[in-house]
């Protein structure tokens, strides 16, 4: 697509919805280039194996978290994205938190997962440890995110802390605003098993990640 | 470089090979008992193509080498030593060969070479040219990159089929080995040395840039990931591969003027279009088309970034 041959009124439209979401922080032609973008995007990849263009349909977190990306994060644009993802966490119904740990270290592992190179019938991988300290055994662990090295040690074996594991992994944007991290119970990466087995890798005192 | 041969010619196959057993020598000198096999194989399996037993031995020798490093506290100086000991045999030199090949050689329905194919300094200029785009050429009225200039080439000036420019531009496996990687390997090789030079001096590419910059921060798909997931902090690394902080000057020069690249772990040299085509795969994106306006826009928010670095590729990298 030649970008001159773009629909202005839809950019218009786009650009109003989006800066009533983001405000006065950025500025109007800022909007305008960004709706461009997306339109140019959109036109730019083709559907493969499992990942449909419909991938690239963002949510409101998406938008928003695109929009400020490089800018501060004004507090009531973090709040609300936290509040509204708060909302989507669905424990479980059993109340059950904690699985198998030796599941979750095996979801922690694998990264395949949703890539159009990924069978869609195998099981989805966490690749927690792409970005994360985990185990003290595994040496090949990124950082991205924080370690998590002896997170239920020393964080203390609670309800409390088990809910606050299982929130976070299952939606991350609830407790950070446009945090990097998959919103892995909420956009479907995990099923509620593995989100538990993740759990427990993090929470049960016979886990490595707490030896 | 090679001088104007025939790639069929028996004799070019000979020098070709005799030179492989070279660069698989040199290769060898930084790899110890892994690569003394891969040696063997290469005895045995006289092909002009690094084999596949090679590029995984020497896959396994970088990471012995960042298991190591790790232990030592940072695997970049470690792989920055293995990266000197291997860039005088890198095998990106056999692309760069094959790509000149192609380069001189009438081709296509209307039987004529890119030697008037106009990269931007003038037809058949190849020395400097990379380092200079992307940049706008109004016969064909857009910003194109290197490789989207080369497909425009073939269609307009050689006769070829749009669809089949582009239909395998990363090769197919074992299959089809790609035209398209071995002439971006021969037209960068001419840069190498050559400042970044990719000024927004029309309002084309100023579009390009400022819609690239956007692209770069655009959150999207199953995992939420944007290009800056990985590549907007400093000192960040995914497993123990270090990511490019690409936010800065300094962390985009380093980045852009590295690629294309021999990747050891694959046995093939891959462009930068390959590049952002597997960064998105991983991002859990559809596919990126090929010559897209999505990737001339990244790759001119990135190389306008690195102005001012020199060109070092075809490198070699992990």
């Amino acid at each position: 697509m030649r970008c001159a041959n773009l629909d202005w009124r839809r950019i218009a439209v786009t650009s109003a919805v989006l800066s009533a979401i983001v405000g006065c922080a950025t500025t109007p032609s800022d909007e305008a280039v960004r709706a461009q973008a997306t339109e140019v995007m959109k036109a730019s990849f083709k559907p493969r194996g499992q990942a449909n263009l419909d991938r690239l349909d963002q949510d409101e977190t998406q938008r928003v978290c695109s929009a400020y990306a490089g800018h501060a994060l004004p507090g009531d644009v973090a709040k609300r994205i936290e509040q509204d993802n708060l909302k989507t966490i669905g424990y479980p119904a059993d109340g059950k938190l904690l699985g198998d740990w030796k599941n979750g270290e095996k979801i922690a592992q694998e990264g395949r997962g949703k890539q159009y190179s990924d069978d869609p019938a195998a099981p989805t991988g966490g690749n927690c440890y792409a970005c994360h300290r985990l185990s003290a055994q595994e040496l090949s662990y990124g950082t991205i995110g924080p370690s998590l090295y002896h997170f239920g040690k020393d964080r203390g074996y609670t309800d409390e802390n088990r809910r606050y594991a299982y929130g976070k992994v299952y939606n991350a944007e609830a407790f950070v605003a446009c945090s990097n991290m998959p919103r892995f119970g909420y956009k479907g990466i995990l099923t509620e098993q593995q989100i538990k087995d993740v759990v427990a890798l993090l929470m049960d005192p016979a886990s490595p990640v707490n030896q | 470089m090679l001088a104007e041969v025939d790639s069929r010619e028996p004799a070019f196959e000979e020098r070709e090979n005799a030179r492989h057993e070279f660069l698989i020598r040199a290769m060898n000198a930084a790899t110890t008992a892994s690569s003394a096999a891969c040696l063997h194989v290469r005895h045995r399996a006289r092909r002009l193509r690094p084999h596949r037993h090679c590029a995984s031995l020497l896959a396994s020798a970088f990471a012995a080498v960042a298991s190591l490093a790790l232990a030592q506290g940072s695997t970049v100086d470690e792989i920055a030593k293995y990266r000197d000991a291997l860039a005088e045999g890198n095998p990106a030199e056999l692309w760069e060969a094959r790509g000149e090949a192609l380069w001189k050689q009438p081709r296509g329905p209307k039987q004529v070479s890119f030697e008037r194919c106009d990269l931007g300094l003038g037809a058949g200029v190849v020395h400097g040219a990379y380092a200079q785009l992307p940049r706008y050429f109004p016969d064909a009225d857009r910003v194109q990159d290197l490789e989207s200039r080369l497909v425009w080439c073939m269609v307009t000036q050689q006769g070829l089929n749009a669809a089949d420019a582009v239909k395998t531009p990363f090769g197919d496996g074992s299959a089809r080995r790609s035209e398209l990687e071995a002439l971006t390997a021969y037209v960068v090789a001419q840069s190498r040395g050559a400042k970044m030079n990719v000024p927004l001096d029309t309002p084309r590419i100023r579009e390009m840039y400022a819609l690239g910059e956007k692209m770069f921060y655009f959150r999207g798909g199953t995992h939420d990931f944007s290009c800056a997931t990985c590549h907007s902090e400093e000192g960040k690394r995914i497993r123990l591969q270090d990511l490019p902080n690409l936010s800065t000057t300094a962390g985009a020069q380093k980045a852009y003027t590295t690629w294309p690249a021999y990747r050891v772990s694959q046995g093939e040299l891959r462009t930068f279009e390959w590049r952002l085509n597997d960064c998105f795969r991983q991002q859990r994106f559809p596919e990126l088309v090929y010559g897209s306006d999505t990737a001339i826009a990244l790759t001119t928010y990135l190389a306008h970034n690195a102005n001012g670095a020199e060109v070092q590729a075809p490198s070699i990298k992990r």
